[in-house]
């Protein structure tokens, strides 16, 4: 049976090296290629579905090519699943999946390329999730990256995509690098690289010096895939560059990952040895905090709509790390249900803007004011993804923004669930107004904006595309993921399972017992009673009223309103009626071909000599 | 174990970083990231380091003979070929920079600000 779980990497490697190696068959047949890219992504989460289900018995484990370990020795490399991690592999299964549906009418041609990279980079993150050996997780921590690095460089031709990349890849590999360094003093401390084996090894001896320089130095690697504060620079450049598709996946999983590794190398390894509980604490909930109040204002001013969805997956990463930080069992299980609520949420959200680009050529919010109306359910999903975002009940995030507060009461820090609220308002705020602004053309729209006048030109060209609907195979992706997180908001005993997974997590001794001597230990020990994960009213309260306040923030008040007038050229628009103004040197960089998105534009035939290059004729300044 | 291979690990991250941070030339700072990752191998291989023992090949010696730890020069080869592929991919980058824009600076490529 635990065959199963090697093959959740295999498939998509397999998959990936049997795409590239038959690309010339694929080549002109693009459905067929979409087909079976969708159809092992789904494999994928199909086979992670059905491991997870079976972790209620505790960890399931398997041991590459047999080497199990013999008196607590692990030589072999093992891969461990729990409810927590094997949920978050499903995650990332689920939202590769949608990721390749929404692809294949977004994308008006696309290289093989792109669907070996997306499941290598899928293989990357599964494997990172479920391996219990510390260098594997480097190992797979790298095969992530450089599957993502190459993702955001898509669209290699042009000037953002490379220099997006650059940073990102500099700043991942050096993260990366501290890890390692950390990995190397903690094998040369206990002579392991199994997790449970470190752990077990670490725990017999009081800690010293060298034990918290090699966890700061993991942690560091982690932190910096994880987005937080001082490490989080890569990821906005990295998101308003990378193709829409790409962006669900490094907001709506990746950045969670590197959380997910702190946590799993916290009470894999460290948290019986380690001691400093208040140290640790301390030093996460400053570095969380910093990130959710930085994320958030950095939000708020954005009008580049990637860029705000990527501050808010910032904001978010934080108020994660605010969960892992108070290492209480009901702070992990509000973490927990807050990834997977804002998984779906931001991935909805991000698919959202993708069909705005596809359909109106633009990312920036101002222009873009009132035009999105057309596009009546795309705006109707944007906005119930804003007000889940927000934490609107019953979307799982106010659970998850809930359960950390009452964490944080029980630790004698009740102002945890001020910032939470203050950040999320302020976030929902943002998404909000570009909600209302977009799709409903509330607000006034920014006078200043140098391409207004370019607009009512433009309105002929509506008509048009109002007519052309929404293709089904970009909509209902984020319908789907705004419904399931709905539905998993709904499921009356999400808490309860989450903080099995949860407390499974923490318990260092059930762990190392199933991993190392493949005892099966049912249920967390008994020593560890679970909190009280019920919904009560107030949860309830706060989460709409957060979202109330994100409303009346929002669209509402123009005293918060950003500077407007970005860079000048973003989003002007070429596409409309063959009119081509000349225009200065920078507008080969413009917004509009940020996505290489625009299928059935007049411009279509300009750059079909290579699959790569996008339409751009030659233009004189 | 001598104190000194850790220093001579923590020069190397040290400049490593610096060039990474202060480089203005694409494949300069490309190199300087191999910099940093080079002070890994070194910390590796010195972790695993016994003195006075010898390579871990027991085709010829004796069992029981000292050996230095085979599985940090494992470790090592393993960063070797990550470190390849990532160099490879950012190189790659760097030869589009200048093929495209005609540039190797940074700063010249950065679209986007805040």
């Amino acid at each position: 049976m635990d065959t199963l779980l090697p093959l959740t990497v295999v498939v998509p490697l397999l998959g990936a090296s049997g795409i590239s190696a038959l690309s010339p068959l694929f080549a002109h047949r693009r459905r067929l290629l979409d087909a079976v890219a969708i159809l092992i992504a789904a494999t994928v989460a199909a086979m992670l579905i059905i491991i997870v289900l079976g972790t209620a018995g505790g960890e399931r484990v398997y041991w590459f090519a047999g080497f199990t370990p013999s008196h607590g020795v692990a030589l072999g490399i093992d891969f461990a699943v729990d409810a927590l991690n094997g949920g978050l592999a499903v995650l990332a299964a689920l939202l590769v999946t949608a990721a390749m549906v929404f692809s294949w009418r977004y994308f008006e041609r696309v290289s093989t390329y792109y669907h070996a990279l997306m499941l290598v980079f899928l293989a990357g993150m599964v494997g990172f999730c479920l391996t219990g050996d510390i260098f594997d997780l480097f190992v797979w921590f790298e095969l992530m990256g450089v599957a993502a690095y190459a993702l955001t460089a898509y669209r290699i031709e042009e000037r953002g995509p490379l220099q997006g990349a650059l940073n990102f890849a500099i700043t991942n590999s050096v993260g990366a690098y501290f890890s390692l360094s950390g990995i190397a003093l903690i094998y040369g401390r206990t002579g392991a690289l199994n997790m449970a084996q470190i752990g077990h090894a670490i725990a017999g001896h009081r800690p010293d010096g060298l034990i918290v320089v090699a966890f700061v130095l993991i942690l560091s690697g982690l932190l910096t895939k994880g987005a937080i504060v001082p490490f989080h620079f890569w990821l906005a450049d990295a998101h308003a560059v990378a193709p829409t598709p790409v962006c669900v996946l490094f907001s709506g999983v990746m950045v969670e990952l590197g959380l997910y590794g702190v946590a799993r190398v916290y009470w894999s390894m460290f948290g019986a040895g380690l001691g400093h509980r208040a140290a640790v604490t301390a030093a996460l909930l400053v570095l969380g905090i910093l990130t959710a109040v930085v994320g958030a204002l950095f939000c708020f001013r954005q009008r580049h709509l990637k860029r705000l969805l990527a501050f808010s997956t910032i904001n978010h990463a934080g108020l994660f790390l605010i969960g892992i930080a108070l290492l209480t069992p009901l702070g992990l299980t509000g973490a927990a249900v807050y990834v997977i609520g804002h998984g779906l949420v931001k991935a909805a959200l991000f698919l959202c803007v993708g069909i705005v680009l596809h359909r109106r050529g633009s990312v920036n919010e101002t222009s873009l004011h009132g035009r999105g109306k057309q596009l009546r359910l795309t705006g109707v999903v944007f906005s119930l993804a804003a007000l889940g975002l927000a934490d609107l009940p019953p979307f799982a995030l106010y659970l998850g923004a809930g359960w950390i507060g009452h964490s944080g009461d029980t630790c004698g820090m009740p102002w945890i669930t001020a910032v939470i609220v203050g950040t999320s308002m302020l976030v929902g705020a943002a998404v909000l107004r570009v909600a209302g602004g977009v799709f409903y053309g509330l607000g006034d729209p920014p006078a200043e904006d140098p391409e207004m006048g370019e607009e009512a030109s433009e309105e002929t060209s509506e008509t048009d595309e109002a007519s052309s609907r929404v293709p089904l195979s970009m909509i209902v992706p984020p319908v789907v993921l705004v419904v399931l997180a709905g539905v998993v908001g709904l499921f009356p005993h999400l808490g309860a399972m989450v903080q099995a997974g949860a407390l499974r997590l923490r318990d260092q001794g059930a762990y190392n017992a199933t991993v190392l001597t493949g005892a099966h230990i049912a249920s967390p020990t008994a020593s560890m009673a679970a909190a009280d994960t019920g919904v009560t009213l107030t949860d309830v309260a706060t989460g709409a009223a957060t979202a109330a306040g994100s409303l009346g923030a929002g669209p509402g008040v123009p005293l918060l309103a950003p500077p407007a007038a970005p860079a000048p050229g973003w989003g002007a628009r070429d596409r409309a009626g063959g009119a081509d103004p000349p225009l200065p040197e920078w507008s080969g960089q413009r917004l509009r071909d940020l996505d290489g998105a625009r299928s059935g534009l007049p411009r279509r035939g300009a750059g079909a000599g290579h699959p790569m290059s996008r339409a751009r004729p030659p233009r004189t300044a | 174990m001598s104190v000194f291979p850790f220093v001579v690990v923590a020069w190397i991250l040290m400049v490593g970083l610096y060039g990474i941070i202060t480089s203005r030339h694409l494949v300069h700072q490309i190199v300087c990231l191999i910099v940093v990752q080079s002070s890994t191998y070194v910390l590796l291989l010195a972790v695993g380091y016994k003195t006075g023992a010898v390579a871990p090949y027991f085709s010829d010696i004796p069992l029981n003979t000292p050996a230095v730890d085979p599985v940090v020069q494992a470790l090592a080869l393993t960063d070797v070929v990550v470190e390849a592929a990532v160099t490879a991919l950012l190189v790659a980058f760097a030869i589009q920079a200048h093929k495209r824009f005609g540039t190797l600076d940074p700063e010249k490529l950065r679209q986007f600000q805040g």
